[in-house]
């Protein structure tokens, strides 16, 4: 009887607590590596391999991996698995019907994600950074898979080969409000089997995934800012010849 | 009257013989005079007089951006989204143009409402300067117009949303608000064919409007002459030509003036758009970033800044704030019989149309009053140059304690628009609620109020310290 009572509690209790983990999970830092070339061609690579399976970037063009310092045949030969022309968008043969009966929901376009990504609580790269380091396994979901920063997602871990599994940690604490109670707290994660790389290895991994799928989102962000300071230099010249010119005709006017 | 040319000799330079051949037949040379050369405005004019002529600046912006953008851009519900970012991505220099056209719309309403907060303080809209009040409101109301419509072109879910929640505003309206919105929007939920109608609003109708309106306000400016931060009419005090002594031409020392002013407000302007085009979800907001999905509300949509204000007056009108706007328009048509001296007929017909409004709004959903009060928040300042009675134009010359009242305006104004971005929540309710009987009552006791007090003289000849 008391179980029961418990279980009902916790039952009501549960959408509040799912809401509370979906907004309250801290975000960690994005490192930004969108300058460093080799890190963005590494996120490339990643990036088709574990994402484009599923997800989309249908607003990119393939030739558009040229700006990381790549040749068209090397975006060919080694970025290009769905398609053969570089001027094609990077697109998935999954179709909807089948992404939607394989995982409930069909798998958001990236092209943007980084972008769409940001609220209150970090920027969109904090997000993607946050959540691709925080699966764990969770046998009561359907991949077997669930996440701290996106709590009952429908995508399974596509980087567990990588990061291997892992298991979350609770703590029964008491719960400052009430004495009689005791709150369900998440500790950390445990390792349950490695991953082909360390974890810092794989938080490296993961940023230089943010990190293109960042530039993915604005290819132009760094040549804008560039300009912006030839824009802001010019401006500020400028701005000292209309002020002695304004000056020197209001000088006569008493 | 046979048509006449005006014979310059045979050795007159070509330029001056081209520009007489086109005055004889247009009138070029008298309209650069009439509006710049020999244009006199007030020599004493302070920072806060350059917002117009960079409403102009922004004005051209939008206009000269928006051309490119819909070279590229496609009206149509499957290829909306995916085509501003082709303009992003694939059209050269497509990034800067959407930047500045996503940041002008902002620059738009910054610029334009320290515009009339300069023509609150200043008494711009007093008399003769009625109709250029009248127009420019005019104008903000097809800047409110051209922003809504606009902002459903990327379709992006804020886009989407957005849409839905205002024109379902219009469906408060009694008996024919359902067919109302149906007809706005030309289909059942907002779709490609509201998507369609949008655009032609946004790219041809609106700004047709606007540029007319734009020009009617101009002209209606250079007829009566530029007020000033001392509220004098300089063209009462003329020399033997009959130009105002307080007046400079506008062209040279106006437009060198407003030169150096925009080059400061293109500083700023390619700041944000170089630097922060987001302006921290202010100006792009994040979830505009996902395409529109009419299954798939979003948790919170709040309009883009610019419209705060008055979408929170529209989230204050619950319907436990129905009994309190009764007893405030009670109140109101009680002044009007005990404290005007208006003929007893209009007394009547306050009192009726009073009653009428009070049975009203306990008999119609509280949702259409806010709907109600959110339009005549805006409408309201159509009225102003009618509700102010001070003997004086400018804030110099009031009573010190006038300046608090538009403090406090001011201050309820802002909370107004910080709170329509939040999330809506019992406290925030309640003070957008005292808000917003601030903000109707600065105008509605206006004729009360700007009237009280000691005013300060007025000096014959206008304030100014040479540079």
């Amino acid at each position: 009887m008391r179980l029961l009572k418990k279980l009902i509690a916790t039952l009501v209790l549960l959408p509040g607590l799912a809401v509370a983990a979906e907004t309250d999970f801290p975000l960690d830092r994005a490192p930004d590596h969108t300058r460093d070339l080799a890190a963005l061609q590494n996120g490339a690579k990643l990036f088709v391999n574990y994402c484009l399976n599923c997800h989309a970037a249908s607003l990119m063009r393939y030739n558009k991996l040229q700006e990381l310092g790549l040749t068209p045949e090397q975006v060919k030969d080694n970025l290009m698995f769905a398609s053969d022309k570089v001027g094609d968008m990077m697109t998935v043969a999954i179709s909807s019907k089948d992404a939607k009966a394989w995982f409930g929901a069909n798998p958001p376009d990236l092209s943007v994600i980084a972008r769409a990504k940001a609220s209150s609580a970090g920027s969109g790269p904090d997000w993607l950074y946050t959540y691709l380091r925080t699966y764990y396994k969770d046998d009561t979901r359907a991949t077997g898979w669930n996440n701290m920063a996106y709590p009952n997602v429908g995508m399974p871990h596509a980087l567990w080969e990588l990061q291997g599994i892992r298991a979350a940690k609770y703590s029964d604490e008491k719960d400052p409000h009430d004495p009689n109670k005791t709150v369900h707290k998440f500790v950390g994660f445990e390792q349950v089997t490695p991953g082909t790389m360390s974890a810092l290895e794989y938080d490296k991994a993961v940023a230089d995934l943010v990190s293109f799928m960042t530039w993915m989102a604005e290819p132009a962000q760094h040549t804008r800012k560039r300009l912006g300071v030839w824009v802001l230099l010019f401006l500020g010249v400028f701005i000292v010849i209309t002020w002695r010119l304004n000056a020197s005709y209001w000088k006569h006017i008493k | 009257m046979a048509f006449q040319e005006k014979k310059l000799p045979a050795d007159a330079p070509i330029a001056d013989k081209a520009l007489g051949w086109v005055d004889a037949r247009f009138p070029l040379s008298s309209t650069w005079k009439a509006h710049l050369s020999e244009y006199y405005a007030p020599k004493n004019f302070n920072f806060l007089y350059v917002f117009g002529s960079l409403a102009l600046l922004v004005l051209v912006i939008q206009i000269v951006t928006g051309i490119f953008l819909v070279m590229h851009y496609k009206p149509d519900a499957n290829l909306a989204f995916a085509s501003v970012e082709y303009i992003m991505r694939d059209v050269p220099w497509g990034w800067l143009v959407r930047y500045m056209h996503s940041t002008g719309a902002s620059a738009f309403f910054v610029v334009v409402y320290i515009h009339m907060l300069r023509g609150l303080l200043y008494g711009s809209y007093r008399k003769p300067r009625e109709l250029v009040w009248l127009f420019g409101v005019g104008i903000f109301l097809c800047l409110m117009a051209e922003a809504f419509f606009g902002y459903l072109l990327p379709w992006g879910q804020m886009s989407y949303w957005g849409a839905q929640v205002i024109v379902n505003l219009f469906g408060a309206i009694p008996f024919i608000g359902p067919d109302l919105s149906l007809w706005i929007r030309g289909d059942y939920v907002v779709s490609d064919a509201t998507l369609n109608r949008f655009f032609a609003f946004h790219v041809i109708a609106i700004p047709l409007v606007l540029i007319g309106l734009v020009v009617a306000h101009i002209v209606a400016l250079h007829e009566v002459g530029s007020s000033n931060p001392d509220g004098i009419e300089i063209k009462e005090t003329v020399d033997e030509h009959g130009v105002p002594l307080d007046g400079i031409p506008f062209h040279p020392y106006y437009s060198v003036h407003d030169l150096f002013v925009v080059t400061i407000f293109l500083a700023v302007f390619s700041a944000v758009v170089f630097f922060a085009p987001e302006m921290g979800g202010y100006f792009l907001e994040y979830n505009n970033f996902v395409p529109a999905d009419p299954l798939k509300t979003p948790p919170h949509i709040a309009p883009v800044w610019y419209f705060t204000p008055f979408y929170s007056i529209l989230r204050a009108t619950t319907s436990e704030f129905m009994i309190w706007l009764a007893v405030g328009v009670a109140a109101y048509v009680a002044l009007i019989i005990i404290k005007t001296r208006l003929a007893t007929k209009f007394k009547i017909a306050a009192a009726v149309i009073g009653l009428i409004v009070i049975v009203a709004m306990f008999v119609f959903d509280p949702k259409f009053w806010g709907v109600v009060f959110m339009g005549v928040s805006v409408m309201i300042m159509f009225g102003l140059p009618w509700l102010d009675y001070s003997p004086v134009k400018s804030i110099r010359y009031r009573p010190g304690w006038h300046k608090y009242i538009y403090i406090v305006f001011g201050i309820a104004f802002l909370i107004l628009g910080y709170l329509g971005v939040q999330a809506p929540t019992t406290i925030g309710t309640l003070v957008s609620q005292v808000c917003t009987f601030i903000y109707f009552g600065f105008f509605l006791l206006m004729p009360w109020w700007s009237v009280m007090g000691t005013f300060k003289q007025v000096p014959d000849r206008v304030v100014f310290h040479p540079h």
